[in-house]
């Protein structure tokens, strides 16, 4: 296993008003996102705990792809990965950034 | 506000419709099964109630170890639901997993009234765990006799792609009743299990066909193991879950004996049979070969034709 962390700034807040949402399952090649709104407009964390060891290269550019294109202020991402590939990682990183944009029921 | 939210309502029912069960993630079986927004989880996965084990054996964890609790509406009704994800770990039984499951049992029994539903998807005990998780299967089923004592309906809901087997097939016998799909699988020793201990002539684990027919949702439903079979879709399983919340009656030892003189009835009948389809014939059924391969709504009434599980017992 291997730890890995990634801080940004975003340009701006994301929508919604929903406080967490869960995407995902933690399994071969698959992986799970849960987040939160729980920082400042501005900002933006990613904490990831992947079974895949040496892959932080990979992680940095994901997320600097991410950041870029859906400005998730206020989120803090965490993340339990099985070994998912890139694709799969940015899939489940924009439909959690899609789950908790959606107004609360 | 009233309109959006009964459209919301609408398109959950029409989505619950068209979902297949054993595809759908455990959340997204318990949001389309009860009614549109009703789900109120315990415990959850921000709560990060990891497995302290997992870590050890450098496992990744997930942050509701692998199952959904909570409460919610089955038309109307308050019930309380579990749901596994066989996706994560063959939703296999764990000791936080394990602890969530006894404890909305637990408050099952202390309020009586309100039934629960178990959406079972697991291949038995998580190995890593091995011990905590025998003893979460024994907690469980304890929790699931006291409970039905107290008076609640515990209803088991069987079509994920883990089936429920292991300690989950022990659990699913000790519910009031079961619903299952044609994928659902249920039994004690899987497949691969009974090969490995007695020999690819006792059982081929590679023949998808042998497993199907042994331990399929046909084949539990003709044997009288699961009270109503359903097609795949969380549609399907709605309607089957408020059948037999209907159908259950109250639970004491005379239950408990009755289900003995049907299981020693069932070993006195079907106990020299070589295969499921010599089952299926001795129970009557013309072209008995032929089971695998109806469609749910054929299947479904073949089934009712054979008869329905005696609610004397169980």
């Amino acid at each position: 296993m291997e730890d890995l962390s990634f801080q940004h700034r975003a340009r701006e807040r994301a929508g919604g008003t929903r406080q967490t949402a869960i995407i995902g399952v933690v399994a071969s090649g698959n992986l799970e996102v849960l987040v939160e709104r729980i920082l400042s407009d501005a900002e933006c964390r990613l904490e990831i705990k992947t079974a895949a060891v040496g892959f932080g290269e990979v992680w940095n550019a994901v997320i600097v792809d991410f950041v870029e294109r859906y400005s998730p202020g206020g989120l803090k991402f965490s993340i339990n990965d099985g070994g998912a590939r890139p694709d799969t990682v940015s899939l489940r990183l924009a439909q959690a950034v899609r789950l908790i944009e959606e107004d609360d029921q | 506000m009233t309109a959006p939210l009964k459209h919301a309502a609408q398109l959950s029912a029409e989505r619950a419709q068209t979902t297949s069960f054993y595809e759908a993630s455990a959340r997204t079986r318990v949001e389309l099964l009860l009614d549109s927004g009703s789900f109120v989880e315990f415990v959850g996965p921000e709560k990060r109630e990891v497995s302290p084990h997992l870590k050890i054996f450098d496992l990744p964890e997930q942050f509701d170890d692998g199952i959904v609790v909570g409460r919610g509406r089955l038309d109307g009704s308050p019930v309380f639901v579990a749901a596994q994800e066989g996706r994560f770990m063959g939703g296999a039984f764990g000791e936080v997993h394990g602890a969530k499951l006894t404890g909305l049992l637990r408050a099952a029994r202390e309020i009586e009234s309100i039934p629960v539903l178990i959406l079972f998807d697991t291949g038995g005990v998580r190995l890593q765990e091995a011990n905590a998780g025998e003893l979460a299967i024994a907690e469980i089923m304890r929790a699931v006799m006291e409970a039905r004592t107290a008076g609640v309906k515990v209803i088991g809901l069987i079509g994920g792609r883990s089936g429920c087997y292991g300690g989950g097939g022990l659990i699913a016998g000790c519910c009031s009743a079961l619903a299952v799909s044609e994928p659902g699988r249920i039994a004690v020793s899987g497949p691969e299990v009974i090969e490995t201990n007695r020999g690819v002539e006792e059982f081929d684990s590679r023949d998808r066909a042998l497993v199907w027919r042994t331990m399929g949702g046909k084949h539990r439903r003709l044997l009288g193991a699961a009270d109503v079979f359903t097609d795949d879709t969380v549609q399907g399983f709605r309607d089957a879950a408020l059948e037999l919340l209907g159908l259950v009656g109250a639970f004491g030892l005379d239950k408990l004996q009755a289900e003995q003189v049907r299981l020693t009835d069932r070993l006195r009948s079907f106990g020299t049979c070589r295969d499921a389809i010599d089952i299926w014939a001795a129970e009557g059924i013309s072209h008995a070969e032929t089971v695998p391969d109806l469609p749910a709504d054929q299947f479904i009434s073949l089934a009712n034709k054979i008869g329905r599980t005696s609610r004397d017992a169980r």
